[in-house]
């Protein structure tokens, strides 16, 4: 088995849905209780990677990112390398992928949280963001476990995606679902079934917590 | 004078009716005021703008020194910065809390042992004492209430706003509640606003009272005053006056007034200032029904009529009388089967004097000038 996979795999899912905790959380809150009428437009962008080909995304990443582009040229003026191929550049590809699965099942559960409650804390004089930490977030505990938990388990298997924006360089980009791909092209049925196995085993307990978490049946995307 | 709250505002919202309220009222001594009137009324929304929680497009709220909205000048305080005590109808208490978390919830400014101390305090006050640590859906809808209410005091508001207390209550224990509510409000000494659109809360809470309908403040006044001496018809239909027709004075004499109506006469306290032309109020509670062929009695109303129908309303029922005109009375079951009131059996409704109350109504100009 390619442990340096495994680990590199397993390092890029956590920092994924760590970061996607911290901007999913506000863009989520931004999403559920803002009255702006153009909102819908926002609401496409955050689940386009639903529906869009991990290849389309990853090469609309790769010409952002890369040296044609004024961030891409910026960024490597700043680090001193380019973006692409490197597992920072992986990041953020699987960032803006796993963007969704993080977003919605926290707008979700913001949702379902009693209005009267919110009004009740600031009337209380407690701040917007103390009733966000101390009300809003404990009463949608399941929804952010669920939405940091399949944000991690959505960056785990990424192929397309990392294929287009990391390529397939070992310690670096080599992820584990790309390695079994390898394993497949060489014939070596072996190892890509024993790695295959662990990625089932890992997906299949991450998903385990959450219904245990939830109960309730996950909706994809909140309900107005 | 600055101790004085001041409110006018007007709020609307698509698709339905303009709400504007109007009203000042003095902060000292702290009083009860009631915002009565019927659901759609517009007494919530009136609510929300004072709490914060709805923006008016125009208006002004003047709460002793502290402007917290000032449209023109554009001065928008927010829920937080109004030090307000909320009472939502449903209690909103927060089901993540327990009944000292949810008290304390809004005390999160003090120091530790100043928390402790109000927390003591209002535990103490609201009976709730040993509760502390139940979690809210553990608790009776009556022990809810105490704690939304302790809740809302425990931060000393400036203004306590409760929207309906004792609608989300069963009857008993609304009707013991009722009580208490009215001696703690005495007891807290804070200026409390109250909405509710049941005239026995209004009576029982209210040192004033103010009564909309369709988005306007119709009348304000001591709930006695309004209940008894509503200003128009308008405002004797939404009190509750059951009976509400139009009249004419045929004459007046000693302070007592003969009105007819729909072929029958009536004998009422007033003076021909109120007439010729009048809305006739009439309490269903006021009128009492006898057998056909009764002695005399000191009721001086005496109208011939039939039974129309007969509606339940609780432990009472409610009697549809047809004497010329509509009449509605509110008599036990008892009664009921004693005088054989059903529908189509005669009867004489009985209405004392003092019990019927005019209201002036515009007169039709048109027969004058022909």
């Amino acid at each position: 088995m390619n442990w340096t996979a495994i680990i590199l795999t397993l390092k890029l899912a956590t920092l994924t849905a760590a970061i996607l905790l911290v901007i999913g959380l506000p863009i989520a809150y931004w999403l559920t209780f803002s009255r702006w009428r153009w909102k819908f437009l926002v609401e496409s962008v955050v689940a386009l990677p639903l529906v869009l080909p991990p290849t389309v995304l990853g090469f609309y990443i790769l010409v952002a990112i890369g040296p044609q582009s004024p961030f891409g040229r910026f960024y490597a003026s700043v680090v001193g390398h380019p973006l692409p191929f490197t597992f920072e550049g992986l990041l953020f590809a699987s960032i803006l992928y796993s963007l969704p699965f993080a977003v919605q099942p926290f707008a979700t559960a913001f949702d379902q949280v009693d209005r009267r409650l919110i009004e009740a804390s600031w009337t209380l004089g407690v701040s917007r963001l103390r009733t966000f930490f101390k009300l809003i977030v404990p009463l949608s505990r399941a929804g952010v476990v669920t939405g940091f938990v399949l944000s991690f388990a959505h960056t785990l298997g990424e192929f397309g995606v990392v294929l287009m924006v990391g390529g397939n360089i070992e310690g670096e980009t080599r992820t584990v679902s790309i390695d079994i791909y390898d394993e497949v092209q060489a014939i070596n049925y072996i190892g890509a079934a024993k790695t295959a196995l662990l990625l089932l085993a890992i997906s299949y307990s991450v998903l385990l917590v959450v219904y245990a978490m939830n109960r309730k049946v996950w909706a994809p995307w909140p309900q107005r | 004078m600055a101790s004085e709250m001041i409110v006018d505002l007007a709020k609307s919202f698509p698709g339905r009716l303009t709400v504007e309220a109007q009203f000042r009222i003095a902060l000292e001594p702290p009083r009860v005021l009631i915002l009565f009137g019927p659901s759609g009324a517009g007494k919530t929304t009136v609510l929300r703008c004072l709490a914060g929680l709805e923006w008016p497009e125009r208006g002004f709220i003047r709460v002793g020194p502290q402007v917290w909205l000032d449209t023109v000048s554009g001065i928008r305080r927010s829920p937080q910065e109004r030090e307000i005590g909320c009472m939502f109808q449903e209690y909103a208490l927060f089901p993540t809390h327990s009944v000292e978390g949810n008290i304390a919830f809004g005390l999160g400014s003090l120091p530790a042992i100043e928390r402790k101390r109000r927390v003591r305090e209002v535990t103490a006050l609201l009976q709730l004492t040993g509760m502390e640590d139940q979690r809210p859906g553990e608790l009776s809808g009556g022990q809810q209430q105490r704690v939304a209410l302790a809740r809302a005091v425990a931060r000393r508001p400036r203004l306590l706003i409760l929207d309906e207390p004792l609608s989300a209550l069963d009857l008993p224990t609304r009707v013991k509640l009722r009580g208490e509510l009215r001696n703690l409000l005495g007891q807290l000494g804070i200026p409390s606003l109250v909405v509710t659109h049941d005239w026995e809360e209004a009576l029982a809470l209210g040192d004033q009272m103010a009564v909309m309908k369709a988005g306007r403040l119709l009348q304000m006044g001591a709930p006695q005053q309004v209940f008894s001496q509503p200003k128009d018809a308008e405002v004797a239909k939404v009190v509750g006056i059951e009976t509400v027709i139009p009249g004419r004075i045929l004459e007046s004499a000693n302070g007592l007034v003969t009105v007819e109506v729909a072929g029958a006469q009536l004998l009422a306290v007033g003076t021909e200032e109120l007439g010729p032309e009048v809305f006739v109020c009439i309490r269903a509670e006021d009128v009492i029904l006898e057998t056909v062929g009764t002695a005399a009695t000191s009721a001086r109303n005496r109208l011939t009529g039939t039974v129309r129908e007969v509606s339940s309303m609780g432990a009472l029922l409610r009697v549809g009388i047809d004497c010329g005109f509509s009449l509605s009375a509110i008599v036990t079951r008892s009664a009921m089967e004693d005088l054989h009131l059903v529908s189509g059996a005669p009867v004489v409704a009985a209405v004392k004097t003092g019990a019927i109350h005019l209201v002036p109504r515009q007169s039709s100009r048109t027969s004058v000038t022909a």
